[in-house]
Parts: C-alpha cells; structure tokens; sequence
C-alpha cells in the first residue's frame, strides 16, 4: 500500500511542471478522468439498461429532454425512438468508444514499440523491411486505410480495432527507433553488451525504458485520434454493429429525426464526444509543447 | 537533382505495385466472389463455370498478373449494381469530389497560413490565444459533427444555403462543374467550408509552431540587427522556411482531403467518388472498391512523388544529397 501512495507522488510530481499555471490543460485532464469514471461504471450508475428490452417501454418514445417516464423517473436528456433513456444510451456509448480507442492505442503502440525496437537493433534487411512498411502505411491517410480494412473484414467491435490498429502502430515504431538509435550511442548500451547480456534483455531492461519517453507524448493524440476516427467510421455505418452502438452511432441514429426538431438525439452524444476529444487533445497540447525543447528554451527568454 | 527524381520515380514505381498486391490480396483473397454471385438455385458446375469465367480457378500468381495487366489497360471490371464500366462511373464522379477538394484547400491555405504566422509572432497576444483555442476546438471536432452542425445552422434554421446535391452545373471542357454557376457554388459552400474548417486549423497549428521554433534562430537575429524590414523579414527568411513543413503535410493533405470527402459527401449527398465508395461498400458492389482502392493508391503515390520532388526544390540540402 505504502509502495502505491509511493508511485502515486512519483506521478504527481511528473505531471506537477507540466500542467502547473495552465488551467485549460488541467481542465481537459479533470474532464478526461470524469469521462473515463462514467465509462468504466457506466452500467452501475445510468439511470436504465438502454439495451435491456424489459425495461424499454414503446410509449416513452421521442419524449423531449426533462420529461416523465411511464415508470416515474425523469429522463434527463430525452429518450430514443423505442424510448431508450438519452442519458444512459450515451454513458454507454462514451463507454464503447473509449474502450475501442483504449484498446487500439495501447495494442497498436505496443506492436509499434517493439518493432520499432527491432529495427533499431537488428538492422540490416529487418529494419529495412520494417521502415519501408512504416514508409508505405505513412504515406496513407488513417481513415481511407481504415475503409479498406473495413470494406475487406466486415464490421463489428474488433474490426474496427484492427482497422484502427493499423492507423496507430506506424509513426510509434518510426519513433521508437529513431529515439532507440540515439540511446544505443551511449556507453550504458556498449556497457551492457560487453557483460554479455542477451541481446533481449538489453532491449527490453535498457532500450525500451530510455527510449520510450517521446513515444508516450505522442499516445493522447493518438487516442482523440482512435476515438475520431471510430465515431466517424460508426457514423458511416461500417463501425460498430447497431447493436452496440458507440457516440458516433448514436449520432447518426438521431441524424434522421434532426430535420424533425427531435434534436436532443444527436445533440447530447454529439457534445459529449466533442468534450472527449477536447478535453484530450488540451493535454495532448501542453504535453507535447512541455516536451518541446524548441518551444522551452522560448519560454525561458 | 535528376538523379534524385529518377530514385524517387523507381521507388514509387515498387510502391505501387506493393499496394496493389495488397490491394488485390485483400479482396481477392479473403471473399470469395462466386458465392456473393450464385443465386440460391445454382449447381455446383454453375459455379465452377462461373469461377472459370471470372478466372479464379487460375494459380494466385496468374491471377494476380492478369488482375494487374487489367489495370494498365484500364479496364477495371464492369459494377454489379449499375452494369457499367467502373471507370466510368468513377471519372465521371471525379470533378464533383475535385472541385470541392480544391475549393477546401484555397480556403484552408488562405485563411490558414496568416493565422497561423500572426499568432506565432504575436504569440503571447490575447487574439493569438483566442485563435489557437478555437483552431483547437476545430480540430478536435470529427469533420461529420461539423458537417451536422453546419447543416442544422445553414440549411435548417438560417436557410440560407441548400444541405444536398451539387445545383446547376455548367460545362467546361466536357466536364460538368458546379464551380461556374452560383446556384452551383452556392450547393458547394457548406461541404467546401465542411472539408475546409480541419485545413484551417491544421494550417493554423502547422504555420505557428513552425514560426515560432524559427523565429529565435540566429539568422532571424541576424536578419534584425542588419535592419531589414519587417515585412521583408517575414517573405523572405520566415515564409521561406516554414513552407517546407507546409507543403509536405499540404501534399499529403491533398490525398487527406479526397479520402475525407468520402464523410463530407455522404453527408452532403453531394455526388462525388467518395460517396460512390461508400454506397458501393454498403451494396458489396467490388468492382467499384477495387478500383476506388487502386486508383486512390496510385493518386497517392503520386501526390508522395511530387511533394518529395517540390522538397527537393525547397531544400537545397536534400537536393544534393548522395
């Protein structure tokens, strides 16, 4: 317990010069851990299970936000054509969205890290290989790389983390090996290797913790990126299947009664996924200009 | 310099013959067309007739150098849906998507770039801080939640500009433009500020960071303290070295802006190749994807060609690189 309040200080006392005396970046980082909180217990705190068909009433259909439920709640944020409470249907789409982007980020840095690791230590025709893939899938935007992927597999929740995988691991593996190279020019590596370490433990013990940092700046972008991206593909209708609907889904269902004055459908998912991806890519900002030496040494000016 | 555009041309030249193997990997490989052909009632020799007449009863490497030699003579198969050649069906939606693309660009370079030097040298300014917030609020908007809200603004409350369809068009070299009549440009204004409004602050984000790391470089100094003016410092020393940046992600952008087109098209109606891709994936006409993907692939092959020959001509430095 000791050793995690221990590595709880350890934490704080990283982030503390990065965000103290920037209340926007703090802002973003609050809201972000709020979203987060409300996704992971989403089915304990909603008001209703939107996709428990028991508790769906036909009758409570298109009611505007603030109005009664046939069963005496109060459905705060309106309700859905079949009478699914707004509010819930958005805790669990902010839910599904986060955990696809979760899951995209964290397994397409990871393939990028190592491989990026790879190329930096092997060499020869592996790093050539490995750089031309990064090349080829660099020079492509995301999200047409991601209609091919989908247009070939299908849809459904791990399609399109596949799909979004893609777009992630490339410009982490380039990184990872420009950052491995340079830390490979210190005397700590030849140290290690003329102590006759494996070369995996090299890697793993003393590469991939040194050359990490400008890999982890990089993973809030990539994560407003996946959630974007996500919503969009969702949107389009070749994300997620209809019966797990993410934010953007939710979006697109209420896109056809806009026109009819039922805005509260699309509004409600619409804002919260904006306020995620915002709240993001503030920090997202002021991490990448703290780590920004260009931009530091100006700020000491 | 000749050299290093002859490397360039042999190494896309690889490129995109790697992307169409995977294109045609993807497709050719992991569906099988005879099934999503046959009708329910049909015999097994119906469909090995049919694998016979499509050539997909041939070895891998066969099929592949038939699929490719196909191409270069431009024949892309015919649609499922519409029975028409695909090449036409895609040229002829070509000039909707490009007009728009274009449109989007002027206006996000245009409005873009000055943005983003006036914030950078005035970086401590409160417009300055106004502007990156709100470039930072457009960039964190997915382009179809702006495209709803411009919609429900525009077209819905304000009634000012139409929401869908491309308006009058007028002919200009055999093509239908909707850029030469107002009605025209008045249908293109909502998709072209739609594809713009992520150009801007893109442009805006790019051009500040890049005045702001140059403007403490010592020739920046230099370039003061000999007394130069301003607005020459700004043409000729500032201008000229954040364009490098600028023009790479600008060509890539290009190709950003036709694959974004596929979102803003489909929410606009507005009948270009983009929306035909997605129309074409929800009916699984594979044809059209086919060549959509490969087109595209060779589109961007080029546009990576071209900006790796316009860096060269910006930066001397790789221009005499062995």
């Amino acid at each position: 317990m000791s050793k995690f309040i221990e590595k709880l200080s350890i934490l704080g006392e990283t982030l503390k010069p990065i965000f103290s005396g920037h209340p926007i970046a703090i802002a973003g980082l609050i809201g972000f851990i709020l979203f987060v909180f409300i996704a992971v217990f989403a089915p304990w705190i909603a008001p209703q299970n939107p996709y428990d068909l028991m508790v769906l009433d036909i009758m409570d259909g298109l009611l505007p936000p603030l109005s009664k439920l046939g069963n005496g709640t109060t459905a705060w944020l309106g309700t859905d054509a079949v009478g699914r409470d707004i509010l819930s249907t958005v805790m669990y789409g902010l839910r599904l969205s986060l955990f696809v982007a979760f899951m995209a980020v964290a397994i397409g840095t990871s393939i990028g890290v190592v491989l990026g690791l790879l190329a930096a230590l092997k060499g020869g025709w592996v790093e050539s290989v490995i750089m031309r893939a990064v090349d080829l899938k660099v020079s492509f935007p995301g999200i047409l790389l991601a209609l091919m992927m989908l247009a070939i597999l299908g849809t459904g929740v791990d399609k399109i983390i596949y799909a979004l995988i893609i777009g992630v691991w490339a410009s982490k593996a380039r990184l990872t090996r420009s950052s491995a190279l340079s830390e490979m020019k210190k005397e700590y590596i030849d140290a290690a290797e003329i102590s006759g370490l494996p070369r995996w433990r090299i890697m793993l013990h003393f590469l991939l913790p040194n050359s990490i940092a400008p890999v982890l700046v990089m993973v809030p972008m990539s994560l407003s990126g996946c959630i974007g991206a996500e919503a969009t593909l969702s949107f389009l209708g070749v994300g997620v299947p209809i019966t797990e609907p993410s934010l953007g889904l939710l979006i697109a269902n209420g896109n056809d009664y806009l026109l009819s004055g039922k805005w509260w459908i699309s509004i409600f998912p619409g804002t919260v996924l904006v306020l995620l991806v915002l709240c993001i890519n503030v920090v997202a900002d002021r991490v990448r200009e703290h780590n920004n030496p260009y931009l530091k040494s100006q700020d000491q000016q | 310099m000749i050299t290093y555009i002859c490397k360039r041309l042999w190494q896309s030249c690889i490129l995109a013959v790697i992307m169409s193997l995977i294109v045609f990997l993807g497709m050719y490989v992991v569906g099988d067309p005879v099934e999503m052909l046959a009708g329910e009632d049909w015999t097994e020799q119906d469909k090995i007739d049919l694998a016979i007449e499509l050539g997909i009863d041939k070895p891998l490497p066969e099929q592949y150098f038939n699929f490719a030699s196909d191409i270069v003579k431009g024949d892309f198969g015919t649609s499922f849906v519409y029975n028409r050649p695909v090449l036409d069906l895609i040229t002829e939606r070509l000039p909707a998507t490009l007009e728009i693309a274009l449109l989007a660009m002027v206006i996000g370079l245009g409005i873009g770039i000055p943005l983003g030097i006036f914030s950078g040298i005035k970086s401590n300014s409160r417009a300055s801080k106004v502007i990156s917030f709100f470039t930072t609020v457009g960039y964190s908007t997915p382009n179809f939640w702006q495209a709803i809200i411009l919609i429900m603004v525009f077209a819905v409350f304000l009634q000012w500009l139409p929401a869908s369809g491309r308006g009058l068009t007028n002919t200009m070299f055999g093509i239908e433009w909707s850029l030469l009549s107002l009605d025209g440009l008045r249908h293109m204004a909502l998709p072209a500020v739609n594809l713009a409004i992520y150009k801007i602050c893109m442009q805006q984000r790019l051009a500040k960071s890049g005045t702001q790391e140059i403007l403490y470089q010592e020739y920046m100094v230099y370039a003061r303290a000999k007394g130069i003016s301003r607005s020459r410092i700004i043409r000729r020393h500032l201008l000229r070295n954040i364009l490098i940046p600028i023009v790479t992600i600008t060509g890539l952008e290009v190709g950003g802006l036709i694959a974004f087109s596929t979102v803003t098209e489909t929410i606009f109606s507005w009948p270009g190749i983009g929306k035909l891709l997605l129309d074409s994936i929800h009916m699984v006409d594979r044809p059209v994807v086919v060549a959509y993907l490969i087109l595209i692939t060779l589109m961007f092959v080029f546009i990576n060609f071209i900006v790796d020959v316009m860096y060269a001509f910006l930066d001397p430095r790789i221009r005499h690189q062995k």
